[in-house]
């Protein structure tokens, strides 16, 4: 919140306090303070994989939270770029000699610059064009990949190099639930950073009235185009870390159904809320292993879910919850 | 210069003709009304100079410079601005953010800065917010800042979609029924602030339906008539011209203020 310029002087406390949290301060300051309470009471390395999985997950779900939540576009195909990042990792060291870091950095450029392709073209037109073209876009990535084979190892997936950093070979669950949490971490604290700033607002302005975005002077066309580079970017990134934490990858990663998962993860945790998108990561990550029971109808799961939350959750799980304590303090 | 002139402006949607060789201009400071009856083509006029529909007839300048055809975000940086009949206000965000949008033009604007949160960004962000306070103390709502644009009362959002075109600081404003829908006390606000906004210096284009606000406040006004020019002039010279009266009221009604007059 900017401070009252009415309220000259010395301020107490709290009310410093107050204006120092933002919200999006408290997201983040919160959110590392998750990291550290969940290190010091988990028991076991299994929960420190489900965890590390839950923050790559999350981390493609912000990135996709910005292109939905904000612009109001959807992506059907967002798996196809974090199959990317995925396999540019994988791959790079095999066939070109880089080293797993560099090829990460590949990755996300080639990501970004498939979307740029892609999306120029599709986000002059109004509607949900997008859709359908990334759904296109994430069948073909997904083919390539599968069929492929010479290059890609085929659809039973291939190998991925150990990242070695300095010298250091970064190994174990504990060490990948750091590098991955703090990269969430900033991965959230970007992505608020775009909110509050002239191009977030364009995004949430387009959103809702597209004619009057662009009577304001915003380039509609550009300021989506931005905004889902930016969201393939992250897509890609949680592949990269996904490839180097598995040290394995399938074109699974860059399927239709990864792509549902990524949008499920939006819209049950609350579209427009970077902690909504967080939240729904970890339900849809954990949930599959807290209901092993349910393996065979995991898919039939996960639509129920999704018809649930839209009956009785819409707004999704974040804003919902927000709402109803709103509610009650008032 | 003209601030704004559209010359020989024609359109036509299928078979109907709804607009045919109009033409007029604005100066800075003026308030020009454009009125005539429902169905005149008074909003498919600032639909095509707004840049929201194109037509291969006429051409639209903006301080001289031709600008036919452009779209609307490059009008805007041009110095165009409207508001809406049917309002375009960005209900998910606050009023205070709504307005914040119109200074979209007057911000520095580099993505990269924006995910790195550099200290401009936020001194910038606080800047925007304090016009935007002040333009919504100008149009009246500056307690209703924090509220959400939803929550606000017709005539409110009448008023912020104005301070949200201000927020650009145009030099040209195309208002499209302002007044529509507001009580007599709402109107009466409206009214004081088209004025200030033409005592700037901005050229004020009003289309409206409330009589006595366009004659009271237009220094001239254009009247269409099934998409063409019936007269042009003064409120006074308009309010007396027998084809006007007829195109208002028929042709009964002319002979009855004939006979009144």
């Amino acid at each position: 919140m900017a401070p009252d310029a009415g309220l000259a002087g010395p301020r107490p406390p709290d009310a410093l306090a107050r204006e120092w949290l933002t919200p999006r301060r408290a997201t983040v300051a919160g959110l590392a303070l998750l990291l550290v309470v969940l290190w010091l009471v988990f028991p076991s390395g299994f929960y420190f994989r489900i965890a590390t999985l839950v923050w790559i997950s999350a981390l493609a779900a912000v990135g996709l939270n910005l292109l939905m939540g904000l612009a109001g576009q959807v992506s059907l195909g967002h798996a196809g770029f974090v199959g990317i990042g995925a396999y540019a990792v994988a791959l790079g060291p095999r066939h070109l000699g880089l080293d797993p870091l560099a090829s990460l950095g590949l990755g996300l450029v080639l990501a970004g610059l498939l979307a740029l392709a892609v999306g120029r073209p599709i986000l002059r037109l109004r509607g949900h064009y997008l859709a359908v073209a990334t759904l296109g876009l994430g069948i073909l990535v997904w083919l390539v990949l599968t069929s492929e084979a010479a290059i890609t190892g085929g659809p039973d997936g291939i190998q991925v190099q150990r990242l070695v950093l300095f010298g250091w070979r970064v190994a174990g669950a504990e060490t990948w639930y750091w590098i991955t949490g703090v990269t969430l971490v900033l991965g959230v604290l970007v992505a608020l950073n775009l909110e509050e700033s002239p191009t977030g607002r364009a995004l949430r302005a387009l959103h809702d009235s597209e004619v009057a975005a662009a009577v304001a002077g915003i380039d509609v066309a550009r300021a989506k185009l931005a905004v889902f580079v930016v969201a393939a970017v992250y897509a890609a990134l949680a592949g990269g870390l996904l490839a180097l934490f598995n040290r394995f990858v399938t074109p699974q990663t860059a399927d239709f159904l990864h792509s549902i998962e990524l949008v499920t993860m939006v819209v049950i945790g609350g579209m427009g809320s970077c902690l909504g998108a967080v939240v729904g990561a970890a339900v849809l990550t954990i949930l599959p292993q807290a209901l092993t029971v349910f393996h065979d109808y995991e898919h039939a799961v996960l639509g129920l879910m999704i018809i649930l939350f839209m009956i009785f959750l819409r707004q999704g799980i974040v804003p919902g919850l927000a709402a109803l304590l709103a509610r009650r303090a008032a | 210069m003209s601030a704004l002139s559209a010359e020989g402006i024609g359109i036509s949607f299928g078979g109907l003709r709804a607009l045919d060789g109009v033409s007029f201009a604005a100066q800075p400071g003026e308030v020009f009304s454009i009125i005539g009856p429902n169905g005149a083509g008074k909003t498919t006029l600032f639909n095509i100079i707004s840049g929201l529909y194109r037509t291969g007839e006429g051409r639209v300048r903006l301080g001289g410079e031709d600008v036919t055809g452009l779209a609307p975000h490059l009008l805007a940086a041009r110095g165009l601005s409207r508001t809406f009949q049917n309002l375009q206000v960005f209900f998910r965000m606050t009023a205070e953010e709504n307005v914040m949008v119109g200074r979209h033009l007057r911000e520095r604007r580099s993505l990269v800065a924006a995910l790195l949160h550099l200290p401009w960004v936020a001194r910038q962000n606080r800047a925007t917010r304090e016009r935007a306070r002040d333009l919504l103390a100008f149009v009246g709502l500056a307690d209703r800042a924090r509220d959400p644009a939803g929550s606000l009362p017709y005539g409110a959002l009448k008023r912020l979609e104005i301070a949200r075109a201000l927020a650009a600081e145009p030099r040209v404003l195309l208002l499209d029924e302002p007044a529509a829908g507001c009580n007599p006390v709402e109107t009466e606000e409206i009214d004081r602030l088209i004025a200030a906004i033409a005592d700037q210096g901005t050229a004020v284009v009003l289309v409206e339906h409330d009589m006595k606000l366009v004659m009271r406040i237009s220094h001239r006004i254009l009247v269409l008539n099934h998409g063409r020019m019936l007269a042009e002039g003064r409120p006074a010279e308009v309010r007396a011209d027998p084809e006007v009266i007829a195109a208002y009221l028929g042709r009964h009604g002319a002979e009855a203020a004939h006979a009144a007059g």
